[in-house]
């Protein structure tokens, strides 16, 4: 009995299907007769129509690549141009085969090894019918040499074709960024901001730095040249003509000699640095030491030069002054002191006792001073002079991290300073929430000790240092760092400024800011930590050195740089700001594995104002006077 | 065994009349892809080593034995969404999206295994619940295809989440699903239809927008639509001629050897050409309809089914967006257009319609 159910739920099974398989039949024909209607419609209701069309279709559409705008320094010296030679191309779909094309190539014109393998990192990463370079900067005898051989090489064609050029190079890498050739990601981006036509002809977009950020502005406006074309595809007759708009031209607040200065004052030392112009937040000077060459970049760098550059030690891709990130060491204590001050938390005048050691109370946990012994009695302008670490663990416990996060966030620390570049860090500002978030741990009454010197959680950016540091020597009223001080339409003679009004205004007591600053000019007058900073200036410079742990000491154990890696040794800081009464430039220093602020990074510092103030270009320094610098702090 | 029986047994599983379909649109590849290549042999080369390697995988399928490929079901369909979430974790991006993923050896693309994996889960699926089927089945087996078509539409890969979706959905059709749900659906789905239009990027609506009106965008993305258009229609109903098609050897064409194929074919040959097209397309697929309606269990049914009924929207949907009615997704022209990832997956899946209809009589008796 039961077998005979199964049996027919069988049947009754196979018969449904085989009415739901006709039903998909009908479907199935049912998209049969749309396309047998829709090709009846074309191609014989429709077809005069598009008989006529195609027969017409001798008009093709060629885009007209507009010129990248220009980047030039503030006084227009050249930091980005384009310049127009010859490359040589190879159509991939019309090349049989590459490789032997490239060898029977490299008789007639120069293909180097590094153009080999260049090539052949474009050939993974495009599309079979893109049309690749490979080799660019013909000479005019390579020209006329590969023309009279031209037949024997279907595929490859010479083309005319601007070229991006960065003259100072490694100088400006960190801040110019360069372009390169499209990818596939920037295409679909490209595609949904509906760009995609603009871009048509364009081969190269900016990846990094300025060239990134303004890509909108650089790029220009694409033209649509109409040819008729003959049977074989050639241009016989232009139609019409939509002329290219060239890219805008970026005039940034940059000073290319300060940059270069900058840049050779650090010497061997890795490090970043940034000069700003208090009174309206333009970047003078932005380095990243080390730098690296952009050119070989525009046309796809090849993978071993590529990997040489990554796997490097010293890291030259990594933009320090906007990316790295650094404990900020005693370069805080101006800051601290004016939040001690905002809060009433200590009276300016009053003295602690400095022994060496500072004790929390209740514990036995010893947080030592950077000098022996302690500097006796000390109140908060000597505290800013000579550094006394004991007498900012004290303020800061007094103030709790509270008000030091509450306070320190209003310079800007913690935040990215929204300066006009891309993939800015910012930095860090530990509070009780960031803690318990990120280590699932409440804040100790230690881990402000530490906040208090800027070690222990706390990070800043070069970037955020010099923008604190302007925005304290402009007595408090921030500006947005900004490195483009113009963009000039080629269009018009229209100006577009950036970044004019200031921020904010934080309101800062005069009394308060008197001290803070007095204090700060003290630190580079005898007695003070960076002595050597102002020795025969002509002008009063305010600053403060730091130092920021690579390695943490353990308990009870003495820093000693020469027992010590060199690549583990303390990074030097200096902030400084010049001149002290109505400062003009603003800046943060940092000389990675430097040792001390006052002995590495104020020199350089100093170089550069010198030159930005006075006018006066650095001679080297002997290994005399660097090591009597280094002997302060 | 004479030499005779050896080669009898070596094609015992082809079935004959889908060999013929398959082999003539394979011919007609070739053909097509010498003209869309401006007569060069670059491409049609290619092809035949892609048609050798697939034609191989094809034979391979096509004699195993059903319980095998019953038996590859969940490890197809677990592996592929292993390496689906695999890429939409570490996946490369590579060609606008995140579909490939680099095992150090090679670079796969899993939502391409998908095609043939959801379909196989899904009727696997059902074959084992045949004999207590309840709504909750057909719930379970829409959110085995879900499942992939989300990690995949994510990727974005638009075009082949709504494939899936539709391979996926041919074997709940045919597994009975009721028409009341599928009728909730329908409704369901009209009612989402100004939602999505309101979700989507203004490119998206700008390539549906494009579809009244090409000419408003002719630099952009109607220019693809504009000049196949124009190619199928100005063939007429002979057709240019072979080699002569002035859209594609003027470089009006884009991508013409791919999922443009269709314009290049059908300005040379016509509205005739299109004809014997759609006959080898409708002669294919009958045969598949008919291996599904001889199939001797629910699971190789439902199968046979859903890749029957697969294959007839890949070729509906790309002659659809070639001649202007269907929006421009990146489908290829099933078993002409050049690639050699599309026609391994095809013929993956017409070996398993040999191996339902040859290996039938052992599971019968």
């Amino acid at each position: 009995m039961k077998r005979r159910v199964e049996f027919k739920n069988h049947l009754r099974e196979i018969f449904h299907f085989q009415l739901r398989l006709v039903i998909g039949i009908g479907f199935v024909s049912i998209l049969l007769a749309i396309l047998l209607v829709r090709f009846f419609y074309l191609q014989v209701a429709r077809h005069n129509y598009y008989q006529t069309l195609s027969e017409s279709n001798r008009i093709a559409i060629v885009p007209i690549v507009p010129n990248r705008g220009l980047i030039l320094d503030r006084n227009g010296v050249v930091l980005a141009q384009n310049y127009s030679g010859y490359t040589l191309e190879i159509n991939q779909s019309k090349t049989a085969d590459i490789e032997a094309t490239i060898n029977d190539l490299s008789t007639l014109v120069e293909i180097t090894n590094k153009d080999r393998k260049r090539f052949k990192k474009l050939l993974t990463e495009s599309h079979d019918f893109e049309t690749l370079m490979i080799r660019n900067r013909l000479s005019d005898e390579e020209v006329a040499r590969f023309a009279a051989q031209q037949y024997r090489f279907p595929g490859v064609e010479i083309k005319a074709r601007l070229f991006r050029d960065y003259p100072f190079g490694e100088k400006t890498s960190h801040l110019i960024g360069y372009i390169g050739r499209i990818n596939d990601t920037e295409v679909d981006q490209l595609e949904e901001n509906d760009l995609a036509a603009n871009y048509r002809g364009s081969d190269y977009i900016g990846k990094t730095g300025l060239e990134q950020s303004y890509e909108s502005d650089l790029h220009g406006t694409t033209g649509i040249e109409q040819v008729e074309v003959d049977a074989g595809g050639r241009a016989v007759r232009m139609v019409s003509r939509t002329v290219p708009v060239s890219g805008n031209t970026l005039v940034l607040s940059i000073d290319a000699k300060l940059q270069e200065i900058a840049e050779h004052s650090f010497g061997d030392y890795r490090g970043a640095l940034v000069a700003i112009d208090p009174n309206n937040g333009e970047v003078l000077a932005f380095v990243s030491k080390p730098g690296y060459d952009p050119n070989p970049f525009i046309d796809g760098i090849d993978t071993q030069s590529w990997d040489e550059l990554n796997n490097s030690p010293d890291v030259p891709l990594n933009n320090r002054a906007l990316r790295g990130q650094y404990p900020p060491g005693s370069t805080i204590k101006p800051f601290m002191a004016l939040a001690g001050l905002n809060f009433h938390t200590r009276k300016p005048e009053q003295p602690i006792s400095d022994s060496g050691v500072y004790y929390l109370p209740g514990s036995s946990r010893q947080y030592r001073d950077w000098r022996v012994g302690g500097h006796g009695s000390v109140n908060m302008f000597k505290a800013i002079q000579v550094s006394c670490d004991t007498y900012f663990y004290g303020l800061a416990t007094e103030l709790g991290i509270d008000n030091i996060s509450n306070y320190l966030s209003r310079f800007g620390f913690g935040k990215k300073t929204g300066i006009d570049l891309e993939g800015e860090t910012s930095g860090l500002l530990p509070s009780q929430e960031w803690k318990m978030k990120r280590y699932q741990q409440i804040w100790y009454p230690g881990d402000t000790v530490s906040v208090g010197i800027g070690q222990g959680y706390s990070l800043v950016t070069p970037l955020q240092l010099a923008f604190a540091t302007a925005t304290l020597a402009n007595n408090g009223v921030a500006y947005k760092p900004h490195l483009v001080k113009e963009v000039q339409s080629t269009r018009s003679s229209e100006h577009r400024f950036i970044a004019r009004d200031p921020l904010y205004d934080l309101n800062i007591s005069p009394k308060d800011l008197d001290l803070v600053r007095r204090a700060m000019v003290a630190v580079t007058q005898p007695g003070g930590t960076a002595v050597y900073a102002s020795m025969g200036a002509s002008y009063q410079i305010a600053g403060k050195t730091g130092t920021a742990q690579v390695v943490a000491m353990k308990q009870g154990e003495k820093y000693d740089a020469n027992k010590i890696d060199e690549r583990h040794r303390d990074h030097a800081w200096f902030i400084a700001y010049a001149p002290a009464e109505h400062p003009k430039i603003a800046l943060a220093v940092l000389a990675e594995n430097g040792g001390h602020g006052g002995g590495t990074a104020a020199p350089i510092a100093r170089k550069v104002m010198d030159y930005y103030l006075l006018g006066k270009v650095p001679k080297p320094l002997t290994d005399s006077e660097v090591k009597e610098a280094a002997e302060h702090d | 065994m004479t030499r005779r029986q050896f080669w009898l047994s070596f094609i015992a599983h082809l079935d004959r009349q889908l060999l013929l379909g398959i082999s003539l649109l394979l011919l007609t590849s070739l053909v097509v892809l010498y003209s869309a290549d401006n007569a060069s042999w670059n491409r049609p080369l290619n092809q035949m080593r892609n048609i050798l390697v697939a034609f191989t995988c094809m034979w391979v399928i096509a004699n195993l034995p059903l319980h095998y490929l019953m038996r590859t079901a969940v490890p197809i369909y677990v592996s592929g969404m292993v390496l689906l979430i695999g890429v939409a974790l570490f996946g490369d991006i590579s060609h606008g999206a995140r579909r490939w993923l680099n095992l150090g050896v090679t670079t796969i693309q899993p939502s391409e295994l998908m095609k043939i994996g959801v379909p196989l889960m899904m009727a696997w699926y059902f074959e084992k619940h045949e004999a207590t089927l309840t709504l909750k089945n057909y719930f379970v087996a829409a959110l085995l295809l879900l499942l992939p078509v989300v990690l995949i539409a994510r990727q974005p890969d638009l075009g082949t989440a709504l494939l899936i979706t539709a391979s996926g959905f041919y074997v709940l059709f045919l597994a009975g699903l009721s028409w009341r749900v599928i009728g909730g659906l329908f409704v369901a789905a009209l009612a989402a239809a100004p939602v999505l239009w309101s979700m989507m990027h203004d490119y998206q609506r700008h390539r549906i927008m494009m579809l009244f009106d090409p000419s408003q965008d002719a630099l952009g993305n109607g220019y693809h639509t504009i000049q196949a258009t124009i190619a199928v229609g100005s063939g007429g109903i002979l057709g240019k001629g072979y080699l002569n098609g002035t859209q594609t050897h003027l470089d009006f064409l884009p991508e013409r050897t791919t999922d443009f194929i269709f314009a290049v074919y059908s300005e040379e040959f016509g509205l005739i050409g299109n004809l014997i097209l759609l006959a080898m397309y409708s002669f294919v697929v009958w045969r598949g309809f008919i291996i599904t309606s001889h199939a001797s269990t629910y699971f190789t049914r439902l199968m046979a089914g859903s890749i029957t009924l697969t294959f007839a929207t890949y070729a509906f949907v790309n002659m659809g967006m070639v001649s202007g009615i269907l929006p421009v997704v990146g489908v290829p022209l099933p078993l002409i257009s050049y690639g050699g990832t599309s026609m391994l997956t095809l013929l993956l899946g017409f070996g398993m319609l040999m191996s339902i209809e040859t290996h039938k009589k052992l599971v019968k008796s």
